[in-house]
């Protein structure tokens, strides 16, 4: 077992780039995720890396396209104004299927917004975010040494898929400082026979490419990628579940928000009420079966984020018409604290006849 | 015995091109084709291709190429390049692509020195969009969004992308060509070939302005457009090597 | 036991540190920990503060809403943070800066004049060591072994420092013990 350290969330994820392999990163500073971009521009040099700080958010997403395109596991990272100029980029390496991992450590918004954490880049995040029909896979941490474990698998799955993966976090997990191991990690070296290279004696050019000029050759491309985001969400839908055999709420929360939840449903318990929680660690593919089959014996939901509503949307899919779905919300910035939280599960409880 | 004289370098693909009738895209093709093919390097060139006419030269060339969004093509070349240094990466834009929307890519590029080539193809106007004004389109030139003329009042003078870029430290080469003669022909090649060899050496970074016709949205023929381009682009635009070693000593 | 410690004070006086050496003491024990910071744009002068959890479960919230200690170096802090400690809980003031009594009965306050006890000691940038030893003799959330062990840790390129912070460190504990503790 490898020695604990205390690490900020922020550094941790450059340090776990690093053990997945990642040699390539391009970034531009910005509140609160500046301490991974420092962490990077001195780590990477060590292990014979590249290090750029680009001329814009725009730039590095673009500059992550050529060395996704080139080869590379690569990697940029940003906080939420910085990665809605992304976007653009994003839906590129989306439709020229290109595998990399890109951070947004959220702040509130909208505009400049606040600097203090938020989560109310959900929509962007799993809803496209950029133009066109693509999904990316986007992972949800919640805490710091599931950040470490989730950037490296976020790599393998990149490369595994050859899709753009987002790891979702938020300033206070991005700040906070855990223990953290580096367990050995075999990093996947997943052939890439279709990145341009050189041609290096190879008779066919490879041609890193999202149009098709010809609509009924972007329908054909369109059709692979939603067969790929069918097989993803067949495959890669994580969630953890707590307490949720024999509750009749179930809490609904991901990343920093799900730890306070957890603690409101602790102090529920102890005062005897049936109180349970799901976490979504992938916010797409969205784990809706397991809300679905909670709502079989659950009498109600409540979800809440850092946002006015936007995870919540995806609850009401999976929950349909039957059973009333809660939403609490703090925005701008503003964290939650599990005495709000608690308050609410006991108003609900009350209405629903339980204690 | 026959001896052939003339033929398709195996850099570039023998496939028609989408190219109107008189555009000069297709001599500037061939005039990078060559010089990738005659430096030996075709198993080591990675391109960029930009958005605009020149989209799909990725087609065209028989070399690894990336399409890059909007003028990105230099930051998608500088990711290509710090992933494969040993590559010769270059970027083909167009002037909407590189002087308007991706200012601040080829600017930093240049500054970066990074270790790539620029072919920057300028025909005053955008092409495949139709024939809007372009960053370089001339005071007093009509297209369909400046259909009373560009106005320098409200939309101020073209960029002279080789000069400003001149300014900055980090290139090694600038120079601004035309391929609108067959000796002008010959100083574009001798300039894009100066540009890959800077890049084969690792030198730094090299730009090669090519001025081109665009004689469909100029609404000329092709003879017509030739010496428009002569009368009118050549004045402001003079060609010539703004910056190199040589020009440094 | 769950100790939840936010340490409060003005850019500059350390508390950040602090409180990482709590944690990272916290860790060395074994315990769980966690160190949340607030950030903001301001980078010396301005108000600091950060939340510690150590504790013998896993941690839920990394945030603090009722703390069980709060560290005041100054007098904003003081104001701010004074009123969410639970009943029962530790007070610690840096009396140094603050003169004004506090207005809760049901706290156990401790005072300490971690600026004189730092000069006294020959170096006016330990007085948040001084506060270290004073929260670590208050609360016993972590060890004095584990918070030097800590230091030495952090700080393993700058031997030079150790003898001075521990000697603060353990000013900090006499002046908690000598209180009443």
């Amino acid at each position: 077992m490898a020695e604990k350290i205390l690490m900020k969330g922020n550094e941790a994820i450059g340090e776990a780039a690093v053990v997945a392999g990642c040699r390539h990163y391009f970034g531009y500073p910005i509140t609160p995720q500046s301490e991974l971009i420092e962490y990077m521009a001195k780590r990477l040099p060590q292990v014979d890396g590249v290090f750029l700080q680009a001329e814009s958010e725009v730039s590095a997403i673009n500059m992550v396209y050529g060395a996704a395109g080139a080869g590379a596991r690569v990697m940029t990272s940003s906080s939420s104004p910085g990665f809605s100029l992304k976007q653009e980029g994003i839906s590129y390496i989306a439709g020229a299927e290109l595998p990399c991992v890109l951070v947004n450590v959220q702040r509130g918004g909208p505009g400049l917004g606040s600097i203090q954490p938020g989560q109310a880049d959900y929509f962007q995040a799993t809803k496209g975010g950029g133009h066109g029909d693509y999904h990316n896979i986007v992972i949800a941490p919640n805490s710091v040494q599931e950040l470490v474990d989730m950037t490296i698998l976020s790599f393998d799955l990149a490369d595994q898929y050859r899709n753009p993966v987002v790891l979702l976090a938020d300033g206070a997990i991005g700040q906070m400082m855990e223990p953290v191991e580096f367990r050995e990690v075999t990093a996947k070296n997943i052939e890439k026979p279709w990145a341009s290279t050189g041609l290096h004696g190879r008779s066919e050019t490879n041609v890193i490419n999202s149009l098709f000029l010809k609509p009924d050759e972007c329908e054909k491309h369109n059709k692979h990628l939603q067969e790929k985001y069918a097989v993803i969400e067949k495959n890669e839908v994580r969630y953890e579940s707590i307490h949720v055999e024999d509750a009749d709420l179930v809490l609904v929360a991901y990343g920093i928000t799900s730890r306070i939840v957890f603690s409101a449903m602790e102090k529920a318990r102890k005062e005897g009420m049936k109180v349970g929680l799901i976490r979504p660690i992938s916010l797409w593919p969205f784990p809706y079966k397991p809300i679905e089959d909670a709502s079989a014996h659950a009498k109600a939901f409540l979800t809440v984020e850092m946002s006015a509503g936007q995870m919540v949307e995806d609850v009401r899919l999976a929950v349909g018409r039957t059973k009333p779905v809660y939403f609490y919300g703090r925005t701008g910035g503003m964290i939650p604290n599990s005495a709000e939280i608690y308050d609410q599960i006991v108003t609900i409880m009350q209405a629903k006849g339980g204690k | 015995m026959t001896e052939k004289l003339f033929a398709i370098p195996a850099t570039l693909k023998d496939i028609p091109t989408h190219y109107c009738p008189g555009c000069h895209h297709g001599i500037i093709h061939r005039l990078v084709a060559e010089a990738i093919q005659e430096l030996g390097v075709q198993d080591k060139a990675i391109g960029v291709a930009p958005v605009g006419c020149s989209v799909l030269c990725y087609d065209y060339f028989n070399i690894d190429m990336q399409e890059a969004a909007h003028g990105r093509a230099p930051a998608v070349a500088t990711g290509i390049k710090r992933v494969h240094p040993e590559a010769v990466v270059f970027t083909y834009q167009g002037d909407g692509d590189l002087a308007s929307i991706g200012c601040a890519e080829i600017v930093h590029a240049a500054a970066r020195s990074e270790k790539i080539t620029t072919i920057f193809v300028n025909n005053a106007i955008y092409g495949m969009t139709g024939g809007q004004m372009a960053p370089t389109s001339l005071v007093g030139q009509v297209t369909t969004t400046s259909p009373y003329g560009r106005k320098e009042d409200s939309c101020g003078k073209p960029i002279q992308m080789s000069e400003m870029l001149s300014t900055l430290h980090g290139p090694k080469f600038i120079a601004r060509v035309a391929v609108n003669n067959p000796a002008n022909m010959a100083k574009a090649k001798a300039a894009i070939k100066k540009a890959f060899e800077i890049n084969v050496k690792g030198e730094g970074f090299a730009l090669v302005e090519v001025l081109s016709t665009c004689p469909t949205n100029w609404g000329m023929s092709p003879v017509e457009a030739v010496s428009w381009l002569e009368k009118n682009m050549l004045p402001y635009f003079p060609l010539g090597i703004f910056k190199s070693e040589e020009v440094a000593k | 036991m769950t100790h939840e410690i936010v340490m409060a004070g003005f850019g500059g006086q350390g508390v950040l540190l602090v409180g990482q050496l709590l944690a990272y003491a916290g860790m060395l024990e074994e315990k769980q920990v966690s160190w949340m910071p607030s950030y903001g744009p301001e980078m010396r002068g301005g108000t600091a503060n950060c939340s510690v959890i150590i504790s013998e479960e896993p941690i839920g919230a990394p945030i603090i809403a009722e703390p069980t200690a709060v560290v005041a170096m100054n007098l904003p802090s003081m104001d701010k943070f004074a009123p969410s400690i639970k009943t029962g809980g530790v007070l610690i003031i840096n009396s140094s800066l603050i003169s004004t009594e506090p207005n809760r009965k049901d706290l156990v306050i401790y005072k300490v004049p971690a600026n004189e006890i730092a000069n006294e000691i020959g170096n006016s940038k330990v007085a948040n060591m001084v506060i270290l030893g004073a929260v670590i003799a208050a609360t016993d959330a972590v060890t004095v072994d584990g918070a030097i062990k800590a230091f030495q840790k952090k700080f393993a390129s700058k031997p030079k420092m150790f003898t001075v912070n521990e000697q603060a460190i353990r000013r900090g504990m006499e002046c908690v013990i000598n209180a009443g503790k």
